[in-house]
């Protein structure tokens, strides 16, 4: 154990001597697949509630589609499924950009947490009370006022605990990267594992790791709540 | 447009494989899940603080880190412990070679049974007191009022949590082909690779996983009906 945390330390951090790797590349995929996840579904989930079905149904369907597969299906068709489309093939910018093994990841998994907050933050708005619209149309506020001033703010806040389950399971969800060769935590401990053959002691480094990010944002969440859910204390 | 070149029965086998692996899971990680739940309610302190160790330490590791963990590390361990047992005899030579399947099993209901502990918990307590203590009147063992009286109750409240369990397991046997199983992921993988149509392969084991969980949400909401049985909903 002590071995390898003297010769993979580094490079479970932070730099493997090349490029960013370990839990740098770990917090860089959740943070900006989570980033383009929120922003993807609040418009999303504002639309999944609409009374058109013209509107709903192809937010319902991409929930649907997305929260149905696997993310490792769902990985592997943009990274070597789309790839190998001769369309995207030919056309440069599409090519340019699918040859990177992070793009394809945090595409794919930017659009697997987008699936699923949208979800959640639907849910949230439906609930939200019919006194609090009530009152927003008699004070005359517009459709789109109501929903910035009343209904996002207050659905935001409820869906909060539900929200930080899956930032969780997002972390949880990062590992899968490694299988597309992004240098995250695992694949650090995979390298080292096959440099070592000592299985147990290079997964348990990865899985400590993994462990302490897991409670920092279980304590950053808690803390979250106990500020904006504050005047849910009894 | 549904031409599958002849990998058709691979995908299929494939396919069954997913669907043994995943029930046996669930049966495992249900088996663990009880235990747990009983053991983290248990007066003993023992009992309670090795739960809680347990269903803390497994759903803060990512599952495919404990999958290579135990995956990994079980075999050597195996190997190890049959070494010490051909060490006290030499009659005959054991040895015991765990494929990715049983071990798929293993470490999927190691890791979700640390869920179903958590969805159970919460179940037992929603089952009110007064019926235990009317069971108890009637002069139950503490088996039969568990069988007759707690676990019939307490299905009706966990069956929401199992059921998302059920998806989440459908969809982590996917993990297992990264560790060699043979499964409709790795199927539909080495038939893109082999045809060069691999957007097409991967997407219709994506169909595949559609399809199960639109099976399994059916027979979800019939179970629900079956253990709701005498429950009166409030009408709004």
């Amino acid at each position: 154990m002590i071995s390898i945390v003297q010769q993979y330390g580094l490079a479970f951090l932070c730099w493997d001597g090349y490029k960013i790797s370990g839990l740098a590349m770990t917090l860089w995929l959740l943070i900006i697949s989570c980033a383009i996840g929120f922003c993807l579904a609040l418009p999303l989930s504002i639309a999944r509630n609409a009374r058109s079905p013209f509107v709903w149904f192809p937010v319902w369907l991409y929930t649907f589609l997305f929260r149905g597969t696997p993310l490792y299906v769902q990985l592997l068709l943009i990274y070597s499924g789309i790839y190998a489309l001769d369309f995207i093939h030919n056309t440069p910018p599409f090519n340019e950009f699918f040859r990177q093994a992070i793009n394809c990841t945090i595409l794919s998994f930017a659009l697997n947490t987008g699936a699923y907050t949208t979800e959640i933050f639907a849910g949230a708005i439906r609930e939200t009370a019919h006194g609090e619209v009530d009152a927003a149309l008699a004070m005359g506020m517009s459709r789109v006022t109501m929903y910035r001033r009343i209904v996002i703010p207050s659905a935001l806040r409820r869906a909060l605990p539900a929200y930080s389950n899956e930032v969780i399971l997002m972390l949880h969800a990062t590992t899968l990267a490694f299988t597309a060769t992004v240098p995250d935590i695992l694949k650090v401990a995979n390298d080292a594992y096959s440099a070592t053959y000592d299985p147990f002691d290079s997964f348990t480094a990865a899985a400590i790791i993994y462990l302490c990010v897991s409670f920092t944002l279980i304590f950053i969440f808690r803390r979250a709540e106990q500020h904006f859910l504050a005047f849910l204390k009894p | 447009m549904f031409d599958l070149a002849g990998y058709g029965p691979q995908i299929f086998s494939g396919t069954l494989t997913t669907i043994e692996l995943s029930v046996f899971s669930l049966l495992v990680s249900f088996l663990i899940g009880l235990c747990g739940a009983l053991a983290k309610l248990s007066k003993n302190r023992v009992l309670r603080g090795a739960g809680t160790v347990y269903t803390t330490i497994i759903r803060g590791v990512p599952d495919l880190v404990l999958m290579l963990l135990i995956f990994y590390s079980l075999q050597i361990w195996v190997n190890d412990f049959t070494d010490w047992l051909n060490s006290l005899q030499d009659t005959y030579d054991i040895e015991v070679q765990l494929d990715p399947f049983t071990s798929g099993i293993i470490t999927l209901g190691f890791i979700y049974g640390a869920y179903f502990t958590e969805t159970f918990r919460g179940a037992f307590m929603a089952v009110p007191k007064g019926q235990l203590e009317a069971a108890r009147a009637f002069g139950m063992k503490p088996a039969l009022v568990f069988r007759r009286v707690l676990f019939p109750q307490m299905m009706r409240y966990a069956l929401p949590g199992i059921g998302n369990n059920w998806q989440v397991i459908l969809k982590a046997t996917a993990l297992v082909s990264i560790i060699g199983l043979s499964d409709v992921v790795k199927a539909a993988q080495s038939a893109g690779e082999a045809t060069f149509r691999t957007f097409f392969f991967i997407s219709f084991a994506g169909g595949v996983y559609l399809l199960l969980t639109i099976i399994s949400n059916g027979v979800l909401l019939l179970l629900q009906r079956k253990y709701a049985v005498g429950v009166r909903r409030a009408v709004l």
